[in-house]
């Protein structure tokens, strides 16, 4: 046989090698499947296909009054169920021109820090999962318990707690929640060390993580790449600091900016800003009222004026947005919910080809994908 | 808006068929649907502050027409501007697409394809990105599912 009939026949060169990571694939995270088209270990191009989980949540919403629409933003992201609540809240009050009081916004603003915490906790331990660092899994997790129980303390869940309402919260803290809160920064600020020595100058994580995926800003800002991602890449895009919300304009902090854009410089964008975040719960903490209450005064039945709303929130993984258009019916009349990692997801076709499969693994950590966002 | 003055200015240069107003909270630019693409790139290379970030990019269904509503911002000024066209043809209902200028809006369209039934022209890869091909197109109003029937009950 001639050498191009081995290549043709045997080894069947000219033919695509496709393999399916998903739809139920460890590192996913969720129902994602990726098509990906190898020759040998490396990746010739790489199709991501969603709707697994596609739940039509803009049609349900339109069939449900704004307190209920609340409800429905937990289950996008439901590491950072809070923030996308808070999303909803700010464009109704906004809408109404509510002004909710001064205490509501520091709880909502510790509320989502104590949550940035959390799901980057959690990304962290499954982010050293995936490259096979199985002990960052008991060590986040039991970290982020601490976070859970005080969610669970002043709201009875744990998870998806929809805690904000048009006007202000369900009802008030714990009496506890101030000082819990205070203590589990302490805790915290303790444990990251241990991260650092266990994960961020872990020789073979460097290996694994450094000049991998690299993402440069302009491809980022191009597939509106944002979050820490982004941030990754040099994006400046925290919604904080470019359109505050909340108290957020009054808090003194920094936006983590890196410039390689490869994985490694997306996991230190979220180290550093779980740090960051500890310094906003220590202010936030201090400065909180303790009079004020924890709502403003709302009509049992909301119905927005008639017209387009639009509010940013930045949530764990980037910039989530809702539109809201109203008819001056208590239903919304369309509702679109832009969640960021609907739009993260799609860069790591490009990031993903030339690179090896382990490779792509590891990038899709790093991009800390959360499969329901991007399906709604 | 005194403070978008150079704004004004350009939109009256570059996007002459463009009508410019204040809304609630962003400036609003509507256009003709057949000129989307080419005020989409006017609105991207303005030299002052490029409106490189597409943030979002919906459908709104008004019944008698369909709206593509765009939300732009700049990342140098961090000013978000909203661009707008209506479809009047709901049956072939058809825009341009902008995803030559923006790659994010390659699947915001899909999208927006799947569950509105806009065709987007000049597309790269127009294919439902959620649902089966033949469902019906679950966010247009008139849109009636057998299977499970929500209805309005005030």
């Amino acid at each position: 046989m001639s050498e191009e009939t081995i290549k043709k026949i045997i080894l069947k060169e000219d033919e695509d090698y496709i393999i399916n990571m998903g739809p139920q694939h460890p590192s996913t995270h969720g129902v994602l499947r990726l098509e990906v088209c190898l020759n040998g270990e490396r990746v010739k191009y790489m199709i991501p296909h969603i709707g697994y989980i596609h739940r039509g949540m803009e049609k349900m919403a339109e069939f449900n009054t704004y307190k209920q629409v609340i409800h429905l933003t937990d289950r996008m992201d439901y590491l950072s169920a809070h923030i996308n609540n808070e999303a909803v809240c700010l464009a109704v009050e906004n809408a109404l021109e509510v002004e909710v009081p001064e205490r509501v916004k520091y709880i909502r603003a510790i509320l989502d820090e104590l949550s940035r915490i959390a799901s980057h906790n959690l990304w962290w331990s499954a982010f050293g999962m995936d490259l096979g660092a199985l002990t960052t899994f008991f060590y986040g997790m039991r970290d982020r318990e601490k976070v859970l129980a005080i969610f669970e303390e002043s709201f009875g869940s744990r998870l998806l707690h929809s805690f904000n309402t048009p006007g202000g919260l369900m009802h008030d803290v714990h009496p506890n929640f101030r000082k819990h809160t205070m203590e589990f920064v302490k805790y915290f600020r303790k444990k990251l060390p241990d991260y650092k020595n266990l994960l961020t100058d872990n020789v073979i994580f460097h290996n694994r993580t450094k000049g991998i995926g690299v993402m440069d800003k302009e491809t980022a800002i191009n597939y509106g790449v944002t979050g820490p991602s982004g941030r990754g890449s040099g994006f400046s895009c925290d919604i904080r600091k470019v359109a505050p919300y909340g108290i957020y304009e009054k808090v003194v902090f920094r936006e983590i900016l890196y410039r390689e854009g490869d994985s490694f410089a997306r996991y230190k964008v979220r180290m550093d800003e779980m740090e960051e975040s500890l310094n906003i719960l220590e202010q936030l903490v201090s400065d909180m009222p303790e009079e004020g209450g924890f709502t403003a005064k709302m009509k049992p039945v909301i119905k927005l004026p008639e017209g387009e709303y639009f509010q940013r929130v930045e949530a764990a993984r980037g910039e989530f947005a809702v539109f809201i258009v109203s008819k001056g019916e208590k239903y919304p009349y369309r509702i679109k919910f832009r969640s960021p990692n609907f739009s993260n997801l799609f860069v790591l076709s490009k990031l993903a080809v030339g690179g090896i499969i382990a490779d792509l693994v590891a990038t899709c950590g790093s991009l800390d994908l959360v499969i329901p966002d991007i399906d709604r | 808006m005194e403070k978008n003055n150079k704004f004004t200015e350009f939109v009256a240069n570059a996007v002459p068929y463009g009508t410019l107003s204040q809304g609630a909270q962003f400036p609003e630019l509507t256009v003709p649907a057949g000129k989307i693409h080419e005020a989409a790139e006017a609105l991207k290379n303005y030299e002052e502050q490029p409106f490189d970030y597409l943030v979002s990019l919906t459908a709104v269904d008004h019944l008698e027409k369909i709206t593509m509503v765009y939300h732009l911002e700049s990342t140098l000024t961090h000013t978000l501007i909203v661009l707008k066209a209506d479809l009047e043809e709901r049956d072939n209902a058809k825009i341009d697409t902008v995803s030559d200028l923006w790659i994010t809006a390659e699947f915001h369209e899909r999208e927006v394809f799947d569950l509105f039934g806009i065709h987007f022209n000049n597309h790269p890869d127009m294919r439902r990105l959620f649902l089966e091909d033949d469902y019906g197109f679950p966010l247009r109003k008139d849109f009636k599912d057998d299977v499970n029937i929500i209805e309005y009950s005030n």
